[in-house]
């Protein structure tokens, strides 16, 4: 019935793990079409379907077992929930006599992921069993999207009932608002057209509603500078003149300062994270704001709002561009432009020390593919550097863990980017922390012979840990060395993959142009220069036009 | 500021988890929190007293409407509401002083439901002033344990929360 179920949903691929109580479920499996990737932790299987949605826009499914098979799925579905990414989950669960008793690989999953879920059920009977598919399709992928979480009884799995199956079925407690309201939108038009430095700041629910040629065609036609958050880059190409690059604690100098001083900010599917808007109190103190979210709940929350629209941004924008007429932002672009001469983004700290730098590894990545491959990243150093110095050009080519910051992300992720877009170029850039929290995943891709490739930035230590002892800990480097660390080529190859080894810009190089050519997993470790760090940076809590740079210290 | 809020929420098992989950995860503080069943069968009404600023609660009232089993959100305090609390105080009474207590129950309407040789307990209603009035009166016999129900609340008039939209007007 849950085969059927999904596919009525038109689920092609389900990621997974199996277990005593999917039992059931996984002989049903047994004879259906539905592809399963067998990953090797349940976590990667999170993260692999994340990964999927994130890319094909459509919900990613999860399959796990009761007790830690679902425990396992946590931190995966914290990831999903933050960045609202929409997912499916489906665990087993013990028998229903045998809940509350703390029996054999029990767990309480629901109560566990109550706080990390868009909604989560766990299912009494099968009667239950086909709404609360069809309801938690429906729930995962409208509105915010999210996770949604559901527990099956072992022996519910095993009844048999009559399969009915309605989508998109009308929940009374569940109505998401798309159409923004026509007065607000009219405010928005007077105060574009009155603005005299207005800046775009748009974050990943531009590319969650698919509204990226809206933002572009906004931002062109009424001569606006767009910044992006680092759930959105992609969503305005990075080689436009009005894009600013990422603002915040890594930001662009000149992202950082045009909000600065900005009359008018247009925040379209973005949340005011901390880590954009640093100092509260300072932030955009001179701006009017201005805030499009499907998600109430977000206008307001963190920064006080000017103009509130609830509503999808891209029917918001649309709708704004039936009317919108630019107002005069000459001067405020010609400032720009001095301030990204000024300021432009440091390749790193003496170059010319013969050591390879992790900007000029992720430069290369960009010019050998054309800026068009799917990067997905982990968190760290790493992660920043590529935010930074890769050109993305179109939405959903880049999958981070932005609000969660998850470790062990990129790599299964790269795996359902891989299965969501077969011909795509697909990328992980991680670090040697970071690839080492889900390095088991080398097997899944040697079994599905998967044509990605993995960059790790190997410093030898916790690259973004350790940047912080040296400047705000002073460099007591506490646990953030990993010595220890294995020659990832030769893990590679020991798991099947091709390894490649390389510590100068010209190894690099060649490496990377051989991995592209080759079909099939590849894995490059890049011994980079362990000293350095991520600028421009503003520390925590200060007004982020409070910068930090590489010069600075030099 | 104290705040009531009226929350109307499908009864479905971890509702009240969902909700009080929220609370707590989020940092905003309950004063109290009842439910019960309503008319409708199926959909249960629970009663929220917290204190903070508009901010806080517009925030509250935001995230509660996020969770699907939530039907319904109002804010009770922005409107003219009966509200009402009921408490058993359990007070030392010696033989001498139960007159004297039995008088000030009758001033607040209250009821003594249960007499011992040394103690009573009395059932009273109504909104926080008068219960903390009365509470204060009676510390001086002593009081040995308290229990209170925490707010409900309805909106005065023909006004009614429901499930639907914005709270309406009856036409009678």
């Amino acid at each position: 019935m849950i085969i059927a179920a999904l596919e009525h949903e038109q689920v092609e691929v389900i990621f997974g793990y199996p277990g005593g109580a999917v039992l059931p479920l996984y002989d049903a499996l047994y004879h259906a079409q539905i592809k399963h990737i067998l990953t090797r932790h349940e976590q990667a299987a999170v993260h692999a379907a994340d990964g999927y949605a994130r890319v094909k826009g459509k919900p990613g499914v999860v399959f796990a077992t009761s007790g830690p098979g679902a425990t396992n799925l946590v931190t995966g579905i914290a990831t999903a929930y933050m960045d609202s990414v929409p997912l499916v989950i489906i665990t087993g669960q013990v028998a229903t006599k045998l809940i509350g008793t703390d029996s054999f690989q029990e767990a309480d999953i629901t109560g566990i992921t109550l706080p990390i879920t868009k909604h989560n059920y766990l299912v009494g009977s099968i009667e239950e069993l086909p709404v609360t598919l069809a309801e938690a399709f429906y729930i995962a992928s409208t509105g915010r999207c999210g996770p949604v979480l559901i527990d099956i009884p072992k022996d519910v799995m095993e009844q048999e009932g009559t399969f009915c199956y309605e989508r998109n079925r009308e929940i009374p407690g569940y109505r998401p608002t798309y159409v923004g309201h026509p007065g607000q939108i009219n405010r928005m038009v007077k105060a574009i057209k009155e603005a005299r430095r207005p800046v775009i700041f748009a974050g990943g629910g531009v590319i969650r509603s698919g509204a990226a040629a809206e933002l572009r065609e906004l931002a062109i036609k009424c001569r606006i500078p767009v910044t992006l958050s680092l759930m959105s880059l992609g969503a305005f190409p990075g080689d436009n003149p009005l894009f600013l690059g990422m603002p915040g604690m890594h930001g662009m100098v000149a992202a950082n300062f045009a909000l600065t001083e900005a009359d008018l900010i247009i925040a379209l599917g973005a949340r005011f994270d901390d880590r954009v808007t640093g100092k509260l109190e300072q932030f955009a103190s001179e701006a009017k704001i201005i805030h499009v979210d499907i998600d109430p709940a977000e206008i307001g929350k963190n920064v006080p709002i000017d103009i509130p629209i609830v509503g999808d941004v891209k029917q918001v924008i649309r709708e704004l561009l039936k009317r919108v007429q630019p107002g005069d932002t000459s001067d405020w672009l010609q400032r720009i432009e001095e301030w990204q001469a000024r300021y432009p983004l440091s390749e790193g700290t003496a170059p010319s020390s013969g050591k390879l730098k992790p900007q000029f590894v992720i430069r290369e990545i960009n010019r050998l593919t054309g800026g068009k491959a799917l990067i997905t990243t982990d968190v760290g150093q790493h992660q920043m550097w590529v935010a930074q110095h890769y050109c993305f050009r179109e939405p959903r080519t880049f999958l981070t863990s932005g609000g969660l910051g998850t470790m062990g992300y990129g790599f299964p992720a790269a795996i359902g980017a891989k299965l969501a877009s077969p011909a795509s170029t697909v990328i992980c850039i991680t670090g040697d922390g970071s690839f080492q929290m889900n390095i088991q995943e080398l097997a899944t891709v040697v079994c599905g012979n998967y044509d990605l490739k993995v960059v790790v930035l190997n410093n030898g230590c916790l690259g973004m840990v350790r940047q912080w002892q040296e400047l705000f800990f002073e460099k007591r480097y506490s646990q953030s060395l990993l010595h220890g660390n294995p020659d990832f080529a030769r893990v590679a190859e020991a798991f099947g993959a091709t390894g490649l080894r390389v510590s100068t810009a010209d190894e690099a190089t060649a490496a990377l142009e051989k991995a592209l050519s080759v079909r099939g997993p590849v894995v490059i470790d890049c011994l980079i220069d362990p000293a350095e760090n991520v600028y421009p940076m503003v520390a925590p809590n200060r007004p982020i036009n409070e910068i930090i740079t590489g010069r600075d210290l030099e | 500021m104290k705040h009531v809020l009226a929350i109307l929420v499908e009864n479905k098992s971890g509702v009240l988890a969902r909700v009080a989950g929220l609370f707590s995860r989020r940092g905003f503080n309950i004063d109290s929190i009842t439910v019960g069943e309503t008319t409708e069968p199926g959909i249960s009404r629970m009663t929220i007293t917290l204190e903070g600023d508009e901010a806080v609660v517009e925030q509250v009232m935001k995230q509660l409407n996020k969770l699907i089993n939530v039907l319904k959100v109002s804010n009770l305090s922005q409107e003219p509401a009966v509200m009402r609390e009921l408490m058993l105080i359990k007070v030392r009474a010696e033989p001498h002083t139960r007159s004297d207590i039995q008088q000030i129950v009758e001033t607040f309407r209250g009821k003594v439901v249960d007499v011992s040789l040394n103690s009573m307990i009395i059932e009273v209603t109504g909104n926080d002033e008068k219960l903390e009035a009365i509470v204060l009166l009676l510390q001086h016999y002593g009081i040995r344990e308290i229990v209170r129900t925490g707010n409900i609340a309805l909106l005065r008039g023909a006004k009614v929360t429901r499930e639907n939209g914005e709270a309406r007007r009856s036409k009678g």
